[in-house]
């Protein structure tokens, strides 16, 4: 386990769905919290009772609803279950909420000088500060925080490591400055900034940023005898036991009707993403953009809408997997399950997709329900999709899928001379951020540019299983 | 006479891979090297250890036949010290 937020926040998903399908959810979900932290238990935060009500909280986002709308305090969890089960419509607020009971109101991020400190003759804190915020007093030095601009170079230089820094992990992961903390000290999201890449949510010590989840309607639908069909994302390879045709099967045993490989969409994205790029090239345009990391293109969005007009307007992969879902069961309810935040919005503006479901959703569901990957049955697969499809999960896959896609359909491109000139961004962070800029200015070359808000690809997106 | 390889199976049901059994996986790659012919590691089907009210025990790792819940990378090497250490010599 990577850490222990990240253990309890699996565990309380697998209770939720455990409960749910053996229907007693309602009797028991306002007794988890005091099943998770009995009388007399260890707390992980300053007693059990605090512990409890985080516990609450979050329960609350795993039903679907943001601690920040609570208007009734002594509102049960069961009142809110039932209010998540007669839900029929997609609910369409920001995937993410900030649960205040859990922040812990990080101090300001700031270097400080700490007592390893000894004064010495050198003092290089002092000759290398930019800005002459130091100075030596009493044999220590002492940082004018009017004058800092949080630069770092004295930490560098320190000979005995005196100088350290105070973090607030939800800001400093931030690539846009979307999370700042409100009047309270509490962490508060800007809605209008975030771009829903998931790195405040994975990054947070407390735990305190929770994805407001689909997963009760998912249960529900299926409960209803609804016709309910899964498109798995292709990163889903290696992130569970057992093999895909396996991890289907269970998929299908959890009650899911169909499912069905999101890399059949990224199919039709690549044969649409490379017209599209020579359509733009004919036109002179001279960058085009991917589209198919939601996170990215919000970001354009709110950040860099200048390059919007770069940005390929081709639909991502869940996108088209949603019209194939569509064509085949046109009335099932369509589940994308994928590891990312940023696909639940994506999802509420596209009419192809009903839910999202993360893929530790999809642990908890399988092991709620009990169903072992491992002792399934193969499924058998239609049509598998072709491997450069698959390969969309990895960071550079579109680009390769494109790549290939423009030598077998567009030959007389390289006769006449073209050539595509790929760029690529591998993960979203401030200094990434400020780059699209300058692409947006023209003042880089390339002229594919591929930009993934996780690094590595979807494969390392926030709510995957393994990173 | 050779003596038996100390036998782990690791739970690989789904909440067990959940809650830590994906990085228990990870041990043949982490396990010393003298002891790697010492050592059986396997990954199994649900041991159904987790089921009632244990979901906390997980993830549960038999060793030689004996269930440990809670495993980590650090608890299952310690165990395969301590046995080697009551066979004598490794």
């Amino acid at each position: 386990m990577s850490n222990g937020a990240e253990r309890m926040r699996r565990e309380l998903m697998i209770r939720v769905v455990r409960d749910f399908t053996e229907g007693k959810l309602e009797e028991t979900i306002d007794r988890i919290p005091l099943a998770i932290r009995p009388k007399h238990s260890q707390s992980s935060r300053c007693c059990i009772y605090h512990d409890r009500a985080v516990l609450k909280y979050r329960l609350m986002a795993l039903l679907g609803f943001a601690s920040e709308n609570e208007t009734d305090e002594t509102r049960t969890l069961k009142s809110y279950l039932q209010e998540a089960v007669a839900r029929k419509e997609k609910v369409k607020e920001p995937p993410l909420s900030v649960c205040s009971a859990g922040c812990s109101s990080c101090p300001d991020s700031r270097y400080n000088v700490t007592t390893n400190c000894r004064g010495c003759f050198a003092r290089p804190c002092v000759f290398n500060c930019p800005k002459g915020a130091i100075t030596v007093e009493n044999q220590h030095s002492k940082i004018d925080y009017t004058k800092c601009i949080k630069c770092g170079k004295c930490e560098q230089v320190c000979p005995f490591n005196a100088i350290i820094k105070t973090t607030v992990p939800c800001e400093d992961a931030c690539p846009v400055g979307a999370i700042r903390k409100n009047a309270d000290g509490v962490a508060e999201i800007d809605f209008d900034r975030c771009i829903f890449c998931g790195k405040c949510f994975n990054k947070c010590p407390f735990s305190a940023i929770m994805e407001r989840s689909q997963l009760i309607q998912i249960l529900q639908a299926i409960r209803d005898g609804k016709k309910v069909v899964a498109m798995v994302a292709p990163s889903a390879l290696m992130q569970f036991p057992g093999t895909v045709e396996q991890l289907f099967s269970a998929i299908h045993k959890a009650g899911f009707s169909d499912v069905m490989e999101v890399a059949l969409g990224a199919e039709l994205t690549t044969e649409h993403e490379a017209a599209e790029f020579a359509e733009k090239m004919i036109a002179k345009q001279p960058i085009m953009t991917t589209s198919c990391c939601t996170a990215y293109v919000e970001l354009v969005k709110r950040h860099v809408p200048e390059f919007l007009d770069k940005v390929s307007t081709t639909p991502s992969p869940m996108r088209y997997a949603g019209r194939l879902v569509r064509e085949k069961h046109p009335d099932a309810i369509s589940v994308f399950i994928g590891p990312c935040i940023a696909k639940r919005l994506e999802a509420m503006n596209s009419d192809e997709i009903d839910f999202v479901m993360t893929f530790e959703e999809l642990g908890a569901l399988l092991a709620g329900m009990n169903i072992d990957i491992m002792s399934q049955e193969k499924w058998k697969i239609e049509r598998p999709a072709n491997a450069t499809a698959r390969n969309y999960a990895k960071s550079c896959g579109v680009t390769e899928a494109v790549i290939l896609e423009m030598q077998e359909k567009n030959p007389e491109f390289s006769k006449i001379g073209f050539k595509l000139d790929n760029k690529f961004i591998n993960g979203i962070d401030k200094k990434t951020a400020k780059l699209l800029k300058l692409y947006a200015m023209g003042k880089l070359p390339g002229n594919f540019l591929e930009v993934m808000s996780c690094t590595g690809g979807c494969v390392g997106g926030p709510c995957s299983l393994i990173k | 006479m050779e003596e038996q390889k100390i036998k782990i199976e690791i739970c690989c049901g789904t909440a067990c891979y959940m809650l830590g059994a994906a990085e228990l996986l990870r041990l043949e790659n982490i396990i010393p090297d003298q002891w790697k012919d010492a050592v059986d590691i396997s990954a199994i089907p649900c041991l159904e250890a987790c089921s009632s009210d244990n979901l906390g025990g997980a993830p549960f790792v038999k060793i030689n036949g004996e269930l440990m819940s809670n495993a980590s990378v650090e608890s299952v090497c310690e165990k395969i010290f301590e046995i080697m250490k009551t066979r004598g010599g490794h």
